[in-house]
C-alpha cells in the first residue's frame, strides 16, 4: 500500500473514532440499566418527552415557514435587482454568529416585555411568537446561504425573464419556478434549521418554553440514563433527516444545463 | 402596414448611451435581424422591445398600440434566450404549456397545442423528458416552441444559436426560418454572426456603438454598404491605400497603378490619400476588358474548403490584397512568388476617407470574417 493511502486511512480511522466513540459510549451507557433498555422504555412512557419534542417540532416548522417566506423573496430580489446589496445582506445574516443567543433573548424580553408598546413576552402566545422570531434570526446564516447557493445554481435572471415573457407575475414566478428549483438547496437549510430549533436551549429557557432542549437539560440533571437514551434517539432523528435530504436530492430532476450543444 | 414601430429609442446607462436615435418600422410577418459587434446595443434594443429594459426616450408600438411602459408579462411577446432558459423543474410538455397555463386555457386545449408544437419542432416523443435530458439543440427547439405556444404578437430571439455547435446551428437556423415563414410571425433576431443574419433575414439592421449604421435587405447590406463600418463588418474586405488622381472622373492610383471608381470621388481632392475597399470575391484572376487591373506577386495561398483565398503583394511594397477563387482541383492555383494580374469592376470600389477607414476597423472578436 502506498504511504499516502496509509496516511489517508489513518486520518479516516482517527476521524471515525473521534466521532463515534462518544456516541457508542453514550449508547452503551444508556443500555447499562437493569433491566437493559429501561431508560428507553421510560423515555417513551414519559409524556413530557413527546410533548417537548412535539412543541419543538411545531416551533421548528413555523420557523422554517417564516424563514422561507422572508429569505427566499429577499435573496431572489437581491440577486435579480440589487446585487450590489449582497455583501450587506450577507453581513446581516452572519450576525447570529456574532451576537450570542443570550443577548438576543434578553434584547427581545426588554423590547417586548413588561410595559412596552407590544408586550408579547407577557403571554404564552406572545412568547411563542418571540421564540419563532428569535429562531428565524438564528437560522439566517444557514437558510440565506442555502437559498443563495441554490439561486446561484440556476440562471435566475434569464429564467425570470422567460417566465415574464410568457405572462407570469411575481407570485407565480416565485411559487412555480424559483421555489421548486430551490428544493434541494432549501432542504439543507430546512434541516439545519430544524436541528438547531430541536436542540436549542438558551432562548427557550429564558422565554420559559416547554421545548426539547430544556427538557433534555433537566433530564441530564435528574436521570442520566434516560438523558443518554434521549440523546441517542435525537441523534438518530437527525440522521434520518440527513438521509431524507440525500434521498430527495437524488430524486430531484433539477439538473441544470445552462448552455452548450451536444 | 407597419406592425412594429420603434421611434427615437434611446437607452442611457448613466452617462453612456447604449442605444441612441434608434428608428425602425417592421411589417407584419417580417424577419428582422439586429447585427453588430458586442456592445453595439442590439440586445439592449431587443430587451426594450421585450420590456426588460425601459427606454430613456422614444416609443415602441406593436400593431398601433403603445407598449413602451407596459410590463413584460403583459406584452404578449415570445422570447428565446441564448441560454435556453427552460424551467429545470418542468418536463418539456410543461415548459411548452407554461404560458398557456398562465393564460388559464382549458387543459384539453393546452394538451393539443403542446402536441402540435412538439410536432412542429420534431420532438413529439420528448414530451415527458426534463430539459437536462435533452441536447442543446433540442433544448433550444423546446424554448422556441414554448415562446410560440402563447401565439405572441412578436417573436424575439437573442442569439439563440450561439451556444450550439456549427452543424446544429445551420440545421436549427433553417428550421427557425421555416417555422417563422409557416406561422407568419413578426420576428426580431439578434446576432453578431453575419452569416446567420444574411441567411435568415428579410431585412438586417446593422448597429455600431448604439446607433443604426444601415437598414436593408441582406443583398443591399452586403453589396451596397452605406458606411465603411457596414462594408467592413459584413463580409471580408480588402482595404488598400490609394491616391486620388481626378475626383470628378473618379480615377485613383493604387500601388502606382491607375484604377477608376464607378463615379466621382467625394472622399478627397486630387492628390489626397484615401483608401479603396474591395470584396475578395469580386476580384478575378487575369486581365479582363473594361475592368480595373492591378499587378502583383502571389504572397500566400489559403485553402478554405470551397474557395481558395490568394493574397498578392504589390511590388512597390505598398500593401497586399486578397481575392477568392473557387476550389477546382483541375485548375492550378498560382504558386507563391508568381507574378499575376487581377481584375475588378469599377463599381466594386468603395472609396473611403481616413476617418471612415478608422470607423471601419472592427474588433477581432466581433464576428466579422
Amino acid at each position: 500500500m502506498k504511504p499516502s493511502k496509509i496516511a489517508s486511512w489513518i486520518v479516516f480511522i482517527a476521524g471515525f473514532l473521534y466521532f463515534f466513540v462518544p456516541l457508542i459510549g453514550t449508547l452503551v451507557f444508556s443500555l447499562s440499566t437493569d433491566p437493559v433498555g429501561r431508560s428507553y422504555s421510560n423515555m417513551f412512557a414519559d409524556p413530557q418527552f413527546f410533548a417537548s419534542l412535539a412543541f419543538s417540532a411545531v416551533i421548528g416548522v413555523m420557523t422554517i415557514a417564516f424563514s422561507i417566506l422572508i429569505i427566499v423573496p429577499t435573496a431572489f430580489w437581491v440577486r435579480l435587482r440589487m446585487p450590489q446589496l449582497r455583501p450587506v445582506i450577507e453581513f446581516v445574516t452572519l450576525m447570529p454568529f456574532v451576537i450570542p443567543p443570550v443577548i438576543l433573548v434578553f434584547g427581545l424580553i426588554h423590547a417586548y416585555g413588561g410595559t412596552t408598546l407590544i408586550p408579547l413576552a407577557n403571554s404564552d402566545f406572545g412568547d411563542n411568537i418571540l421564540v419563532v422570531a428569535a429562531y428565524v434570526v438564528l437560522s439566517l446564516p444557514y437558510m440565506y446561504r442555502s437559498v443563495d447557493a441554490g439561486l446561484r445554481a440556476i440562471d435566475v435572471r434569464t429564467i425570470t425573464e422567460a417566465s415574464q415573457s410568457l405572462g407570469a407575475g411575481w407570485v407565480r414566478i416565485l411559487w412555480q419556478i424559483i421555489l421548486p428549483n430551490l428544493r434541494v438547496a432549501l432542504l439543507s437549510g430546512v434541516f439545519l434549521t430544524f436541528a438547531i430549533v430541536i436542540g436549542e436551549y438558551t432562548i427557550a429557557t429564558f422565554l420559559v418554553r416547554p421545548s426539547f432542549g430544556p427538557y433534555l437539560s433537566l433530564l441530564g440533571q435528574t436521570n442520566v440514563y434516560q438523558s443518554s437514551a434521549v440523546t441517542i434517539v435525537s441523534f438518530a432523528l437527525t440522521w434520518i433527516a440527513m438521509g431524507l435530504i440525500n434521498v430527495i436530492g437524488r430524486r430531484s430532476p433539477n439538473q441544470v444545463q445552462v448552455a452548450g450543444g451536444r | 402596414m407597419s406592425y412594429l414601430t420603434l421611434t427615437g429609442i434611446q437607452k442611457r446607462f448613466g452617462a453612456t448611451a447604449a442605444v441612441d436615435d434608434f428608428n425602425l418600422v417592421a411589417e407584419r410577418g417580417e424577419f428582422i435581424s439586429f447585427l453588430g459587434p458586442s456592445g453595439c446595443g442590439k440586445t439592449t434594443t431587443l430587451r426594450m422591445i421585450a420590456g426588460f429594459e425601459q427606454p430613456t426616450a422614444g416609443t415602441i408600438l406593436v400593431d398601433g398600440k403603445d407598449i413602451t411602459s407596459q410590463s413584460p408579462n403583459r406584452r404578449n411577446v415570445g422570447m428565446v434566450f441564448q441560454s435556453y432558459a427552460l424551467f429545470p423543474n418542468m418536463t418539456v410538455a410543461d415548459n411548452v404549456g407554461f404560458g398557456l397555463r398562465v393564460r388559464k386555457r382549458p387543459k384539453a386545449e393546452i394538451k393539443n397545442k403542446v402536441g402540435e408544437l412538439l410536432d412542429l419542432i420534431h420532438l413529439p416523443d420528448k414530451a415527458e423528458r426534463y430539459p437536462w435530458q435533452l441536447s442543446g439543440g433540442q433544448q433550444q427547439r423546446v424554448a422556441l416552441a414554448r415562446a410560440l405556444a402563447i401565439e405572441p404578437q412578436l417573436l424575439l430571439l437573442d442569439e439563440p444559436l450561439s451556444a450550439l455547435d456549427a452543424k446544429i446551428r445551420i440545421i436549427l437556423r433553417a428550421e427557425i426560418r421555416a417555422i417563422q415563414r409557416k406561422l407568419g410571425i413578426t420576428t426580431v433576431y439578434v446576432t453578431h454572426d453575419q452569416e446567420e443574419a444574411l441567411s435568415l433575414s428579410d431585412r438586417i439592421v446593422v448597429m455600431s456603438e448604439g446607433r443604426i449604421e444601415q437598414i436593408g435587405t441582406p443583398f443591399e447590406i452586403y453589396n451596397f454598404p452605406s458606411t465603411a463600418f457596414v462594408a467592413r463588418f459584413v463580409g471580408t474586405l480588402n482595404v488598400v491605400g490609394a491616391r486620388v488622381l481626378d475626383p470628378v472622373a473618379g480615377t485613383l492610383e493604387v500601388a502606382g497603378q491607375p484604377i477608376r471608381a464607378a463615379g466621382a470621388i467625394k472622399a478627397g481632392h486630387a492628390g489626397a490619400t484615401v483608401s479603396v475597399a474591395l470584396r475578395p470575391e469580386i476580384i478575378s484572376l487575369g486581365s479582363h476588358d473594361g475592368m480595373n487591373q492591378l499587378n502583383g506577386v502571389v504572397d500566400d495561398v489559403t485553402f478554405l474548403g470551397a474557395v481558395v483565398r490568394v493574397r498578392i503583394r504589390f511590388t512597390d511594397g505598398s500593401g497586399t490584397i486578397a481575392f477568392d477563387t473557387f476550389n477546382n482541383p483541375h485548375l492550378a492555383v498560382p504558386d507563391p512568388g508568381t507574378a499575376i494580374t487581377i481584375s475588378f469592376p469599377p463599381e466594386a470600389c468603395l472609396v473611403l476617407d481616413q476617418a471612415e477607414v478608422a470607423a471601419a476597423v472592427v474588433p477581432e472578436d466581433s464576428g466579422a470574417a
